[in-house]
């Protein structure tokens, strides 16, 4: 057991660490807003070759691990990144083990060209793409209607002013999808690319949580009440204890569910769907405690606390509320067989 | 990073495994079932003779040299198993406080002892007046020649009726602020100045209130310093790592899943497709996970050289209250079955949900409740000031 980044992690930790606090500082979330997205961050994502590293060497990508990915998708959620981060690497990586040549072509694309791919976490209905991550400033979209993923090129699409000022889009279904890879495999493909964005999403979520917890300990060491900083009254500290527990859980299951997909292969399924939904709701409770304890400031626009509020409840709930992630997961685990 | 225990852990957890098949039988669960102790000698030595009750202690003093990760794989097993174990927690504990600062006499006379099962030692903090507030302790010591005497009253000296010891927090000085007049006695429980009461608890564990009236402790068989009590607790709770670390909500679980896979709703259909019992099953299995993390966090800071202290109380915070919530939770999932009680023919899955809802309610409050963890993790992990 080691709980600890290898040395070459912790370098890929500070370098986006460093990167985030130079170029994501929370004024240009704010300046995103209500998009949600910064071209420009993203352009600069993109140079840091966060697309590159999420393929493997075959694919003519930079091979990182799923936990190399998480440990960036971290930075990305303390930083409230507005950028398709999460959204991108999926698809990319999806591309990249789908084979054949229409995923190869749209890789290439994606890689080269600069253009961007997003997923769709759930199928069409009624020829509808729903609140598509991303969907507002993708070019493409991949998405999986009656066990065959396809591959489409985005024509006619609805921003959704939302929650979490996300990106995010209703797409409709054209005639310019096409079928990506061997159908056989099609559902497999891409249930695991929903587990790969639930698991870079728990990570996201855990540096939202963590983040939250400095906000609100920075503000009731020094905020006074009756006399006393509030953070000394146990109504206030002891949410804060809580909610610190939880996101430490947060961060050993998040990390150990990218860990598990290349190294735990028969529980990384489930691991991917009990880490979303534990990330969300401690993301959540953090979050909620923070905003609370700043008072009526918390309230107010001004404050940080809100802009972590909103995403932590908004950037899961796209693929679904914890209580399907939990459902899902606990599928895989009776299906089972190992105990 | 690694998220495994590593082979030598998996290894000694399937010793652990075995040892549980072969000794954790069903008349060592009804008796503790019946009698409501959570000890049983038979069980107790025979974890003695398979190198089973202090195997991370070192070899020369009796134990297998057996590092934390290996432990903790071990005390998984044991623990969710439902294996007798409190009065092994308490005797090490004990004997580990006096590995570190008894004198070489008191080692000489506990240790070995100790962890040849021969002796059990109990706990002895608590008082029907104090609590969470240890160091309020009114119990009082008093000098007399070599010996000194004892008289008060301490609660839920759980295994007394089965101990030789108890590790007692007594008064010594009245005279200055209460943490400076504490004195710390291994008193023996087996003579005429203590009385020992059963108390019944909410799980149907025995625990005891004992009475001491002029009860006799050598000087010999006092630790640490006169006055010194304080300290003497402070080294206990820095090396204490027992209660509750997920194996209960672990063994709850694999009831609960079994049950899911067996039954089927009126109209036939398995109660495991059954979104809200999945998503139920989903939260406690993510649940569990983060409580055995915790705990192995734990394990992995202690191999490491490191002692943990706030990931110690998050991992004891998080698991108790995790218990204490699923077994509510699945009382309501198992419907009005769900009251059945345990022990009753007809209780679903034996009873076992209705069991832990009651049963939980103690692990939120020994081994330091849940405020005094909440304390911890608050002014030592986040640094926000004590309250004035």
């Amino acid at each position: 057991m080691d709980l600890n980044p290898s040395e070459e992690q912790q370098q890929l930790i500070d370098t986006f660490a460093a990167f985030y606090g130079k170029e994501c500082p929370i004024e240009r979330v704010r300046d995103a807003e209500p998009s949600g997205h910064d071209a420009d961050l993203w352009a600069r994502l993109r140079q840091m070759g966060v697309l590159d590293m999420a393929v493997d060497h075959a694919s003519g990508g930079w091979g990182a691990s799923l936990l190399d990915l998480a440990l960036v998708a971290e930075q990305h959620g303390r930083h409230l990144g507005p950028a398709p981060l999460v959204e991108g690497q999926v698809a990319v990586r999806l591309l990249a083990t789908a084979g054949g040549q229409v995923a190869a072509d749209a890789l290439s694309r994606s890689l080269a060209d600069g253009r961007l791919t997003t997923v769709a976490l759930h199928p069409p209905k009624s020829g509808v793409l729903a609140l598509v991550p991303a969907g507002g400033v993708a070019d493409e979209v991949i998405f999986c209607d009656g066990g065959r993923l396809l591959c489409m090129e985005i024509a006619d699409r609805h921003p959704i002013s939302n929650l979490g000022s996300m990106p995010v889009a209703d797409l409709t279904v054209n005639s310019s999808a096409i079928e990506l890879g061997p159908r056989e495999e099609a559902q497999a493909l891409f249930e695991r690319a929903r587990d790969e964005w639930m698991v870079l999403m728990a990570n996201a979520l855990l540096g939202i949580g963590a983040r939250s917890i400095e906000l609100g300990v920075e503000y009731v060491k020094e905020r006074r009440a009756f006399g006393a900083p509030i953070g000394s009254f146990q109504a206030v500290a002891h949410g804060l204890a809580d909610a610190a527990t939880a996101v430490d859980g947060s961060r050993l299951i998040a990390r150990e569910a990218a860990w598990a997909a290349e190294e735990e292969a028969a529980r990384a399924a489930e691991l991917a769907c009990f880490s979303c939904g534990f990330c969300s709701e401690a993301a959540r409770d953090a979050s909620y405690r923070s905003l609370h304890y700043h008072g009526g400031y918390g309230f107010m626009l001004e404050f940080d606390t809100q802009l972590y509020y909103r995403r932590a409840k908004a950037w899961p709930a796209v693929f679904g509320e914890p209580s399907q992630m939990f459902a899902r997961g606990a599928a895989h685990r009776l299906n089972r067989t190992d105990g | 990073m690694d998220f495994r225990l590593g082979e030598r852990g998996e290894t000694f957890r399937a010793e652990a495994r075995r040892f549980l098949d072969e000794h954790l039988t069903d008349e060592v669960r009804e008796r503790m079932h019946t009698t409501g102790v959570h000890h049983n000698w038979g069980f107790h030595r025979a974890r003695v003779e398979h190198g089973l009750l202090a195997p991370g202690w070192p070899e020369e003093l009796g134990g297998q040299g057996r590092d934390p990760l290996e432990v903790q794989a071990y005390l998984e097993e044991f623990q969710s198993a439902g294996a007798p174990t409190y009065g092994v927690g308490t005797t090490l504990m004990v004997a580990n406080i006096i590995r570190h600062i008894g004198t070489d006499e008191q080692k000489q006379l506990i240790i070995p002892r100790a962890l040849s099962g021969e002796i059990l030692i109990v706990l002895g903090f608590t008082e029907p007046e104090s609590g969470s507030d240890v160091a309020a302790a009114q119990t009082r010591a008093v000098r007399d020649g070599d010996e000194w005497l004892v008289n008060g009253q301490k609660m839920f000296t759980t295994n007394a009726q089965e101990a030789d010891y108890v590790f007692l927090l007594a008064r010594t000085n009245g005279e200055v602020p209460k943490h400076k007049g504490l004195t710390t006695f291994l008193v023996p429980l087996r003579q005429p100045g203590v009385e020992i009461q059963p108390v019944f608890t909410l799980s149907g564990e025995r625990t005891n209130l004992t009475f001491y009236s002029d009860a006799r402790v050598d000087d010999s068989l006092r630790i640490g310093e006169v006055d010194g009590g304080w300290h003497v607790m402070t080294v206990g709770l820095t090396f204490e790592r027992t209660g509750p670390q997920g194996g209960d909500s672990v063994r709850l679980l694999r009831a609960m899943e079994e049950w899911a896979l067996t039954s089927t709703d009126d109209a036939g259909r398995p109660k495991a497709e059954d979104a809200d019992v999945r998503a139920r099953l989903g939260r406690a299995a993510a649940e569990n996970e983060v409580s055995l993390l915790l705990a192995r966090r734990c394990a992995w800071l202690q191999n490491s050289g490191a002692l943990p202290g706030v990931e110690g109380s998050m991992a004891k915070l998080f698991a108790s209250e995790a218990l204490t919530r699923q077994s509510a939770d699945f009382v309501d999932m198992l419907g009005p079955d769900g009251v059945r009680g345990d022990g009753d023919p007809t209780a679903v899955a034996g009873g076992i949900a209705e069991y832990y809802f009651r049963f939980a309610m103690g692990t939120i409050t020994y081994g330091g409740t849940s405020e005094i963890q909440r304390n911890i993790i608050a002014q030592r992990g986040l640094g926000l000031p004590r309250p004035a």
